[in-house]
């Protein structure tokens, strides 16, 4: 998978409260909560955010809360990836079983804000079109691939074999 | 091959299936299927992990006994989309058949209210969609915050998948001076290693300090192993752990043949730890965090010329039954600050009880504050108690992140119970001992 879109940079230590705040959680609508996304700290960063954009960030993104609401604002906001050295426990796993795509990369501080990033998630190659550069990360280990690429935690339990047939009762849709 | 007490309760609850694969050891960095013991979830998250479930296809839960529903972070229900997420966790609850859902009435602080109904015990393995799930760590469980997705999962199987975290090793010397307690011993902790000194890391609190620790003690501390970025924060079971054991609804599994058992939950002697930290903390003073990270932590005495508008005694960290002895006995007979407010919050229904019975909820009303139903209400900027722009909170809580308890332009800082209390008096950051 490809993804190509333009760098919004943000610091270190982005935590939850700063993706979403509280007063949205009574709501779990990806477009509804991608209205309000780093509202606290950037009044103005959904109307600068294009569709397929990607987000920069510095260590340690998303800490806090284990609201899954977060990974879903970015995504409804429009975000298409999220690049720092490194992210918070809750946060990895909630991006891995929604399917935000993230990329873990040292040395972000080469990255401007508004260069235009092309990246291969499974080759783990980010291209700097803006800075005609390329960057080399880690991909992905084997186990996570794996749930990203059956779409989600949900489907790779669902055609997991072993899966008790008691639990597994009517007819699941196709595709969540 | 040695662990630690976290590796010992991850390859206990190593999926069958991996066991069979030939899968008998684990090593830090290993990807791995466990079984859950108990999975938590509140209006907050349930919503979202029950339409998923749902959405899937799925409609029976893998096991209605290891499930556990509380509406508390926006319960009782501050408006009508938390009303309907409220409504939601109960009717899911009926059709499941889920006995440990806990109404409003029944209900508190989750994390205050599953180790006080005996649910969690030393070995569990829990997973909770909320972040301070970690709390539980004091009784020598390995629990941990997941998302809502993870949820979803273990309801469907009571599975829950995991990169096996390495292990840091916290030793605290020395003796804890007055007023000082397990949030100053966590604060300093965090203030030390930072916000992601603990990242994907399972943190473990020993020495003779945490050996004399109260079981409320134990809770605030484990409570914050998250602030550090960690997935755990574990004490192992001690004499301590028993005794509270035994004054839950579960002290009937706690058998001399259990409890042998589970003398023996302690990290091996040659055990590996990426780290290991050794502090003498008998020089210390109580500790504030300023905003707006919980690691910004100073000592009391370099904040005494801090203004605060409201003060808020309560949440998962510092809400139990000692914390609000301890702001009580600073307050009795006094009045706080003219134009301060105090909102005091016992975290479960048993402790607001205890509260009146006791003569606590009447000292903090006469001192001019107020006492209210268990809720997270405005630890995380939910209701009771907001702040406007500008406005400065002291709080028991855990968290001071920008906008968290309401305005952008507000500010948190996080202290214990009793420099809350001191503070709520003199209307300024005040060290308890400074009133006497």
């Amino acid at each position: 998978m490809i993804i190509k879109g333009k760098v919004h940079k943000l610091g270190n230590d982005i935590n939850t409260d700063d993706i979403i705040s509280a007063k949205y959680l009574v709501s779990t609508d990806a477009k509804e909560l991608g209205r309000h996304c780093l509202e606290s700290i950037m009044p103005d960063f959904v109307n600068k955010v294009a569709p397929g954009d990607i987000i920069v960030a510095g260590k340690n993104f998303g800490c806090g809360s284990s609201r899954e609401h977060a990974p879903l604002a970015i995504k409804g906001c429009g975000i298409s990836a999220v690049i720092a050295p490194s992210f918070a426990a809750i946060f990895f796993r909630n991006a891995i079983n929604i399917g935000l795509p993230f990329i873990e990369m040292e040395g972000v501080d080469k990255i401007n804000d508004g260069d235009i990033l092309e990246v291969d998630l499974a080759s783990g190659r980010i291209s700097n079109l803006t800075q005609r550069t390329t960057y080399q990360t880690q991909v992905f280990p084997e186990f996570l691939q794996g749930i990203v690429e059956e779409g989600g935690l949900i489907n790779y339990v669902k055609h997991k074999k072993g899966l008790s047939p008691q639990t597994l009762t009517g007819q699941p849709p196709s595709k969540l | 091959m040695s662990y630690t007490i976290a590796e010992k309760i991850l390859l206990a609850h190593t999926d069958p299936a991996c066991r069979q694969a030939g899968k008998k050891t684990i090593r830090p960095g290993e990807f791995i299927e466990v079984k859950v013991d108990l999975a938590l979830g509140n209006d907050i998250t349930a919503p979202l992990a029950i339409s998923e479930f749902k959405k899937a296809g799925f409609k029976t839960v893998f096991d209605r006994k290891r499930i556990v529903l509380v509406p508390d972070h926006f319960a009782p229900a501050k408006d009508l989309k938390s009303a309907n997420n409220c409504k939601m966790l109960a009717d899911f609850a009926k059709e499941q058949k889920i006995e440990n859902y806990f109404e409003v009435g029944c209900m508190g602080i989750e994390h205050a209210l599953l180790p006080e109904k005996g649910l969690v015990l030393p070995g569990d393995l829990v997973i909770g969609a909320d972040s301070h799930t970690c709390t539980y760590g004091a009784l020598g469980s390995y629990s941990t915050g997941v998302g809502s997705t993870d949820l979803a999962r273990a309801f469907i199987d009571g599975r829950f998948w995991l990169k096996v975290p390495g292990s840091l090793k916290f030793v605290y010397k020395g003796k804890l001076k007055k007023w000082v307690g397990g949030k100053d011993l966590i604060l300093y902790t965090i203030g030390k290693i930072g916000v992601d000194g603990a990242l994907y890391k399972a943190m473990e609190f020993c020495g003779p300090v945490i050996k004399k620790l109260s079981m409320d003690d134990r809770f605030s501390m484990s409570n914050m192993a998250i602030e550090a970025g960690a997935r755990a924060g574990i004490i192992a079971p001690d004499e301590i752990t028993f005794g509270y054991i035994r004054q839950t609804p579960s002290s009937k599994f706690l058998t001399p043949n259990r409890k042998s058992k589970l003398k023996k939950l302690q990290s091996d002697s040659d055990a590996q730890y990426e780290k290991i930290y050794e502090w003498d903390i008998s020089d210390l003073e109580p500790q504030v965090a300023c905003p707006h990270l919980p690691s910004n932590v100073k000592p009391v005495s370099a904040l005494k010329d801090v203004k605060i508008d409201q003060i808020v005694i309560g949440s998962c960290t510092n809400g139990r039954l000692s914390d609000l002895r301890n702001a009580a006995k600073i307050l009795k007979g006094k009045k706080i600050k003219s134009g301060l407010k105090l909102i005091v919050i016992p975290a479960t229904q048993k402790i607001y009880l205890e509260c009146v019975k006791e003569g606590l909820a009447e000292i903090f009303v006469k001192a001019g504050g107020i006492f209210s139903t268990p809720t997270c209400g405005p630890c995380l900027g939910g209701h009771v108690g907001i702040l406007a722009e500008g406005e400065v909170a002291l709080a028991t809580t855990n968290r001071n992140f920008i906008g968290r308890m309401g305005s952008p332009k507000s500010f948190v800082y996080l202290s214990n119970p009793a420099v809350a209390a001191a503070s709520a008096i003199t209307g300024r950051i005040t060290h308890p001992g400074e009133l006497s």
